[in-house]
C-alpha cells in the first residue's frame, strides 16, 4: 500500500521545543503565590502511629500542615481497589509511607521543617521477602497476604509426566528495577470554590489521576481537571504513582488556598515511588526424546509491596507471557502477587512479562542442554505457528514466523560461527576474557489483556478547524515514546495531509476524550486505530456534504473545512473503541484471546566476561522483531534501542539494595544505569507484516524490548563462563562467587 | 535540594595569604571549597555539616604545574582534565592520568581537583593510589608556614588525615624516577564510566634482569584509607614476577587489606578481585 | 533558625549578555539559572552531579550546574541551551538531534546537546570512542544512546559540508 507519511521518519512533533530547551516540564512552571510542598514519611516499615511532633525552631504557624484528618472524601488512592491510603492515619505498612504534608513559600525552610517533624511509631512485625509472605509469617494484607492469583490450565499436565523422556526443573529470580526516568516526579495543584481541583504534572494517565482525585475529594467528574505537562520519561513509573503526588499537592492547595508545587528530588523519587516487581519462578518441563515440549508446569510469584495498586494486572501479563511463543499441549501456570512491607511495586515497561520471560528463556537453554540439542534447535522444534494454540487457549491467527526471525537474527549476529568460535577459545584455561553469545525468543501482547480494552472503551475526538487545522483530542500522553508524532502521521495519512496540519491537543481532562491510559503497548495500535477512524470520519463528513472532492490538495481541504464550519458549525468526530466480535476472553477460566495481536521477536546478545573481576560487557546486540507496519522508523528503532538499554541495565547493572523494605542505594551514584560507554551497538531490525486491525497495519512495540534482553544476556554469560545463571541482576559479586565454583 | 541555604556562608579571599589568614583567625571554622564536586553533593543531600567556606577556586598560588629535572609539581587545584592533558604526566605518570580519566565524567573532571580528592579523604578516591605509587609529597601551608609530607602516610584512619586546623594543601610533588618502571592501573566499578570504585589497584615496578628491583603498590576501597601495600612490596622485592611468588604475595595482600560489605560491593568480592588484580600486575611485570 | 549568610550580588555573562542576580553564596547555579534568570532549559535530574541534565558551559568548560555555587559564577561566561540557537536557526547539534531521533522525552536533551557541542569544540572530528566518552556524564533513559551518537555524527557531517 502506498503511504504518504506512514512509514516515514518525520521529525518528532514537539522536537524543536525539546532541542531548544523551550519544552515546559512541571518544574518549569510557576504560578503567582505558589507554595512548595513536601512529604513527611514513615521511618518504620510497619507499625502504629503513636505521635506526630512538630519540633525545632521552626515558625510552624507559617506552614500549611496536612494530615489524614484534612481529607474531604475517602482517604485512599483509588485505583483497582481502594486499599492504599493517601496519608497513613493510624498504621503504616511500608517505609517512606506518606503521613504528613507541609507547604511553605520558602523551599529551603521547608526542608528544615521536614527534618523537624518527629513521627513516633510503635513497630509491628514486618515481612520483607516473597518467601516470608507466602509462608504467612505475618499476615499483613487481607486474609493470606495474596493480592491476586491466577490459574491457567491447558491440556493435562499431570498426565504428561509419565510419557516424558526428560523432565527439567529450575528456579529463577528477578530483582526490583527502578524506572529512572530522568525527570523526577512532580505536580502542581490549585483548588478553588469556583474551579474545583486542577492539577498539572508529569504523568502517563490523566484519567487515573482524575479518578483518584474524585474519590479523595468526593467531587463529581466536572470539578476535577488534570493536565499533563511535558513528561520527561515514564516507563510505567508515572502510570499510578502520580495520583499520589497529585492528591498530596491538591490537599495542600485546598488547605492553604494557594497553588502548591511538589517536586520530588531524586532520592525521594527512588525511595518512595514504585519499582518493577521482584519475582520468583519455578519451571518443571517435560519433553519427548526428540525435544518436543510435552508439558510446562510454571509457578510464578511477584512481590507487590504493601498495597495492591496494579499488582493484579502486572501479575496477569506476567502469567500470560510465562509460557512464551511455544506450542505445548499441556500447560499449567499458577501465579500470585503477594504482599510485603516494601513500598508498592508497580508498573514498569513490560509489566510482569520481563520477569516471567527471563525465567522461561533462561530455563529453555538449560532444557536444551538436558535434552542434548542446541538451544536454537529446541526452540525451532517448538515455536508456535499460525493456527496453533497458546497457553491461554488463544489460537494464533496472525502470520507468525518465529523461525524466520531467529534465522535473520542469527545471520545478522553471526550467531552460529561465534558460538563455535567462543566455545573453542573459552576452553583455553589461560584466557582471562571469556566470550559468549546467547539469544531469547519471545512475544509481547499489545493492548489491555483479555476484555480490558472492551471495559476501557476508549474514545478519541478529532476536530477540523475553520482554517483546516485538525486537532486530535485524546488523553494519550507523550512522554518521549512518540505519541504526538505517530498520531499526527496516522491522522495525516487518513486525511491525506501533511503532519504540520495536524495539532495534538495537550492532554487535559477538561477537553480531551478519555482514550485510556498510555500503557500496555496500546497507544499506537488501539488508540492509533481510533485516530485513523476519526480521520476517515472527518473526511467522510466533508466528502458526503460535497465540500471536498477526491484528489484534493491541502488548500482544498482547508477551504472545505471553512465552508463546512460556516454552514454547519464545528466539524468534530468522536470515535469509540469497538471490541472485535471474534475476540473472546473468559476471565474466570483465564482463557481465550488474551491480546488482539502480538509482537514477535528474537534477540541475540554477545558478551565478554573478565573472569578476574566478573565484569560483563555486552559487545554486540541484535534485535529482530515483527511489529506490523512501522509508522515511524526512527522513532520505532529508538523505542527498541532504549528498551534494550533498560533491559541491559535490568540484566547487569541495576541492583536495588534493600534494608527492611527500604531502598538504601537511592541515588543515581549508587543505583547504576548504563552510560554511553557501557552499551554495545544495538542493532535493530523490523519485519513488517501488517496487522489488519492496527492503524495502517501497526502493532504495539513499546514494552517488547524489555522481555528478551535480559535472558539473551544471561544465556550468553552461561556460554561464556559455564555459570548456570538463575537470577538477575547478574552482579559481578554474585557472578564471581559462582565462577569460583565453576573454576575451583 | 535539602540544605537550608541561609546557614551556609562562603567568601572569596583575594589571595592565598588572605585565605590562610582567615583560616588562622578562626581555626577549624573555615573550610576550603574548590571545585565543589564532593561538597555540593553533601550540601544537596542536606548532609553538609560545616557552614563556612572559603572559595579557593581562583587562587593562582594553588594552580599551575612546574616541571624541573627532578620533579613535577602540581598545584592542588590541578583538575583531572588538566592532568590528562599534560604531556609530561602522560609520558611519565600514566597511572595518575588513568585515574584522572576514570574519575567521574567530563564535567566532574573539569571541576574536580587533586587537592580536593586528597582532602576529601575517601578510601574510594581514584587518584590517591597512583599518588602513593609515585611516592608523592604534598606541601601543606598555613599562616604559620609550610611543611612537606609523604603522601603515603598522610591519611591516618577513615576520613582522618595529617592536616590541622588552619592548614591547606598547596602542591603535590612527584619524583620523576618512574618513567622506566612498568606500570599497571585498574579500577573496577559497576560500570565503565563515572563509577565509584569497588576496588582500585595501582602498581609500578622497576624490573631488572627479570627481577623486581623495586615496586610500589596501592589500592583503593579495600581499607579505611587508601592502602599502601608495604608488606606485599617487601615480599616482591628481589623476586621474579611469576607463579612462584604469586601465592605468597596474594596471601600477604589478603592479610594487609580489610575490605567491607557496603551497598556497592562485598568484602569477599573485593578480596578476590584484589588477589586477581595482583596476579594481573605480576603478569604485566613478567611480560 | 541559624541564619548567617546574606544574599550576595553576582554578575556574569549568560548566553552573551550581561546578567546579574542576588543569591545565597552556596545556592546552586542550577537554581539561579532556572529561578532568577528564568532559563528553565537547564534541568535537574539527580542533584548530585551524576546525570548531566544540568550541564552548562562555564568559561568554555562543561560543568554540572547543580555542583557550582552561585558565588563561583562571579565574572564567568556561561552558556546554556537557550544560548545555542542563533536567532531562529538551530545549532548543528540541535538540528541533528531533531532529525535523527536524538531526543525522546527531552529532559536530558539540553544537557546532552551542550555536552555534544562542547565535545565538538574539543574534537571537531570525534571517533566513536570519543563520542561515547564525551557523553558518558549525560545519562539518557529513553534512547539507549544510539540515536544520540548518530545525531553527533550527523552534526559533524553537516559541519564538514558547510566548511
Amino acid at each position: 500500500m502506498e503511504t504518504r507519511v506512514i512509514g516515514k521518519s518525520v521529525p518528532r512533533k514537539e522536537g524543536r521545543k525539546k532541542v531548544t530547551g523551550r519544552a515546559r516540564y512541571v518544574d518549569d512552571l510557576s504560578f503567582p503565590g505558589m507554595l512548595h510542598g513536601v512529604t513527611v514519611r514513615s521511618p518504620a516499615a510497619r507499625g502504629r502511629i503513636r505521635a506526630i511532633r512538630f519540633e525545632g525552631e521552626i515558625p510552624w504557624h507559617e506552614f500549611t500542615v496536612v494530615t489524614a484528618k484534612d481529607i474531604p472524601g475517602k482517604n485512599c488512592i483509588a485505583l483497582l481497589i481502594e486499599d492504599q491510603p493517601c496519608l497513613a492515619a493510624e498504621f503504616v505498612n511500608h517505609p517512606e509511607e506518606a503521613i504528613v504534608l507541609l507547604a511553605h513559600h520558602d523551599k529551603y525552610l521547608l526542608e528544615e521543617a521536614r527534618r523537624a517533624v518527629r513521627i513516633e511509631i510503635e513497630p509491628l512485625p514486618a515481612i520483607f521477602s516473597i518467601e516470608d509472605s507466602r509462608a504467612r509469617k505475618e499476615i499483613i494484607w487481607g486474609q493470606d497476604n495474596i493480592f491476586k492469583s491466577f490459574c491457567v490450565d491447558k491440556g493435562d499436565v499431570d498426565g504428561a509426566w509419565a510419557s516424558a523422556a526428560f523432565v527439567v526443573e529450575g528456579r529463577y529470580e528477578t530483582g526490583a528495577q527502578e524506572q529512572l526516568y530522568i525527570e523526577p516526579q512532580g505536580m502542581i495543584a490549585q483548588v478553588s470554590e469556583a474551579e474545583g481541583v486542577t492539577v498539572w504534572g508529569s504523568l502517563q494517565c490523566p484519567h487515573y489521576v482524575h479518578k483518584a482525585l474524585m474519590v479523595l475529594f468526593g467531587l463529581p467528574r466536572e470539578r476535577i481537571r488534570v493536565v499533563q505537562t511535558e513528561t520527561g520519561g515514564g516507563f510505567g513509573g508515572k502510570e499510578e504513582y502520580p495520583s499520589m503526588i497529585a492528591a498530596h499537592a491538591a490537599l495542600l492547595a485546598r488547605k492553604s488556598g494557594r497553588p502548591v508545587k511538589i517536586i520530588y528530588d531524586r532520592a525521594e523519587d527512588m525511595v518512595a515511588t514504585t519499582k518493577r516487581h521482584p519475582s520468583r519462578t519455578r519451571h518443571v518441563t517435560a519433553l519427548s526424546r526428540d525435544g518436543r515440549l510435552l508439558a510446562m508446569d510454571i509457578d510464578f510469584t511477584v512481590d507487590g509491596g504493601a498495597y495492591e495498586t496494579l499488582s493484579p494486572v502486572v501479575l496477569s501479563r506476567g502469567t500470560i507471557h510465562a509460557a512464551g511463543p511455544y506450542a505445548c499441549p499441556n500447560v499449567r501456570i499458577r501465579s500470585r502477587a503477594v504482599a510485603t512491607n516494601a513500598p508498592p511495586h508497580g508498573a514498569f515497561r513490560g509489566f510482569g512479562a520481563p520477569q516471567s520471560v527471563f525465567a522461561l528463556e533462561r530455563h529453555l537453554d538449560r532444557v536444551a542442554e538436558a535434552v542434548g540439542i542446541a538451544p536454537d534447535e529446541l526452540r525451532r522444534r517448538n515455536f508456535i505457528r499460525e493456527g496453533q494454540t497458546l497457553a491461554v487457549g488463544q489460537v494464533v491467527k496472525e502470520k507468525v514466523d518465529m523461525n524466520g526471525l531467529m534465522e535473520r537474527a542469527f545471520a545478522l549476529s553471526g550467531y552460529h560461527a561465534k558460538r563455535k568460535k567462543f566455545a573453542a577459545a573459552n576452553s583455553d584455561p589461560r584466557g582471562a576474557i571469556k566470550k559468549g553469545i546467547g539469544f531469547a525468543s519471545f512475544l509481547h501482547g499489545a493492548g489491555f489483556t483479555g476484555s480490558g480494552e472492551e471495559y476501557l472503551a476508549s474514545e478519541v475526538a478529532m476536530e477540523a478547524m475553520a482554517d483546516g487545522t485538525v486537532h486530535i483530542l485524546a488523553g494519550s500522553t507523550e512522554m518521549g515514546q512518540g505519541t504526538n508524532t505517530i498520531f499526527a502521521q496516522i491522522a495525516a495519512e487518513a486525511l491525506r495531509l501533511d503532519c504540520e496540519q495536524i495539532k495534538i491537543i495537550q492532554p487535559d481532562t477538561a477537553y480531551v476524550a478519555n482514550s485510556g491510559p498510555t500503557v500496555a503497548s496500546r497507544t499506537a495500535m488501539i488508540v492509533g486505530k481510533l485516530v485513523e477512524t476519526a480521520g476517515l470520519g472527518l473526511l467522510k463528513s466533508l466528502t458526503d456534504g460535497e465540500f471536498l472532492q477526491p484528489g484534493y490538495t491541502a488548500a482544498d481541504f482547508s477551504r472545505a473545512c471553512g465552508e463546512y464550519v460556516a454552514k454547519h458549525g464545528p466539524l468534530k468526530t468522536f470515535v469509540k473503541y469497538e471490541h472485535p466480535r471474534d475476540l473472546h476472553w473468559d476471565d474466570l477460566k483465564y482463557s481465550g484471546d488474551a491480546y488482539g495481536a502480538y509482537a514477535w521477536a528474537v534477540y541475540v546478545a554477545e558478551v565478554s566476561v573478565d573472569i578476574r573481576t566478573a565484569e560483563v560487557r555486552v559487545n554486540d546486540f541484535v534485535a529482530v522483531q515483527e511489529v506490523g507496519k512501522v509508522i515511524n522508523p526512527v522513532l520505532a528503532a529508538g523505542q527498541i534501542e532504549g528498551g534494550v538499554a533498560q533491559g541491559i541495565g535490568f540484566a547487569l547493572y541495576e541492583n536495588v539494595v534493600w534494608q527492611e523494605g527500604r531502598m538504601v542505594n537511592a541515588q543515581m551514584t549508587n543505583y547504576v544505569m548504563p552510560t554511553s560507554v557501557d552499551l554495545p551497538a544495538i542493532r535493530v531490525y523490523f519485519e513488517e507484516i501488517p496487522y489488519g486491525r492496527g492503524p495502517a497495519g501497526a502493532k504495539g512495540l513499546g514494552e517488547l524490548p524489555l522481555d528478551g534482553t535480559a535472558p539473551a544476556i544471561a544465556n550468553a554469560i552461561a556460554q561464556a563462563t559455564g555459570v548456570d545463571v538463575r537470577q538477575i541482576p547478574i552482579t559481578a559479586e554474585t557472578l564471581l562467587e559462582m565462577l569460583e565454583g565453576v573454576h575451583a | 535540594m535539602r540544605a537550608y541555604l541561609p546557614a551556609y556562608e562562603m567568601e572569596t579571599p583575594r589571595d592565598l595569604e588572605a585565605a590562610l589568614g582567615r583560616m588562622a583567625s578562626e581555626p577549624g571554622v573555615w573550610r576550603p571549597f574548590a571545585g565543589g564536586t564532593d561538597l555540593m553533593v553533601l550540601l544537596e543531600a542536606g548532609k553538609l555539616p560545616h557552614q563556612k567556606f572559603l572559595n579557593i577556586w581562583n587562587l593562582a598560588e594553588l594552580r599551575g604545574m612546574e616541571v624541573s629535572s627532578e620533579h613535577v609539581t602540581l598545584g592542588a587545584l590541578t583538575t583531572y582534565t588538566e592532568v590528562q592533558r599534560n604531556k609530561t604526566l602522560l609520558r611519565e605518570f600514566p597511572l595518575l592520568c588513568r585515574a584522572a580519566a576514570e574519575t567521574g565524567s567530563v564535567a566532574t573532571q573539569n571541576r574536580g581537583t587533586l587537592g580536593g580528592n586528597i582532602a576529601n579523604a575517601s578510601p574510594a578516591a581514584d587518584s590517591p593510589p597512583a599518588l602513593i605509587v609515585y611516592d608523592a609529597e604534598i606541601e601543606i601551608v598555613s599562616a604559620g608556614g609550610s611543611r612537606w609530607v609523604h603522601y603515603a602516610s598522610f591519611h591516618t584512619e577513615y576520613k582522618k588525615m595529617n592536616l590541622h586546623a588552619g592548614e591547606l594543601i598547596r602542591r603535590i610533588r612527584l619524583l620523576r624516577t618512574h618513567a622506566q618502571w612498568k606500570q599497571y592501573f585498574r579500577k573496577v566499578g559497576t560500570r565503565r564510566a563515572q563509577a565509584i570504585s569497588k576496588i582500585c589497584f595501582a602498581g609500578a615496578a622497576r624490573v631488572e634482569a627479570g627481577r623486581i628491583a623495586d615496586v610500589r603498590i596501592a589500592l583503593g576501597s579495600v581499607a579505611p584509607t587508601v592502602l599502601h601495600a608495604v608488606r606485599v612490596e617487601e615480599l616482591l622485592r628481589g623476586q621474579r614476577p611469576g607463579s612462584a611468588v604469586l601465592q605468597a604475595a596474594q596471601d600477604a595482600l589478603n592479610a594487609e587489606i580489610a575490605p567491607i560489605d557496603d551497598m556497592r560491593s562485598t568484602a569477599p568480592y573485593r578480596r578476590n578481585v584484589a588477589r586477581n588484580l595482583l596476579a594481573e600486575f605480576l603478569e604485566v611485570l613478567a611480560g | 533558625m541559624p541564619e548567617r549568610a546574606r544574599k550576595i550580588r553576582v554578575s556574569c555573562v549568560v548566553n552573551g549578555g550581561a546578567a546579574s542576580f542576588e543569591a545565597y553564596p552556596m545556592a546552586r547555579l542550577l537554581d539561579v539559572l532556572r529561578e532568577e534568570l528564568k532559563l528553565t532549559g537547564t534541568k535537574e535530574g539527580c542533584g548530585e552531579g551524576e546525570c548531566g541534565a544540568c550541564s552548562i558551559e562555564m568559561d568554555g568548560a562543561l560543568v554540572n550546574s547543580c555542583l557550582v555555587p552561585a558565588l563561583q559564577a562571579q565574572g564567568t561566561k556561561i552558556r546554556t541551551i537557550e544560548g545555542l540557537a542563533i536567532g531562529g536557526s538551530l545549532h548543528a547539534v540541535q538540528q541533528a538531534f531533531l532529525t535523527h531521533g536524538g531526543a525522546q522525552c527531552g529532559i536530558c536533551t539540553p544537557g546532552m546537546i551542550l555536552a555534544a557541542a562542547n565535545l565538538l569544540a574539543r574534537y571537531p572530528q570525534p571517533d566513536d570512542a570519543q563520542i561515547r566518552e564525551g557523553l558518558s556524564g549525560n545519562l539518557c533513559r529513553c534512547t539507549g544512546y544510539m540515536k544520540i551518537f548518530e545525531s553527533v555524527v550527523a552534526a559533524v557531517r553537516r559541519a564538514e559540508t558547510r566548511a
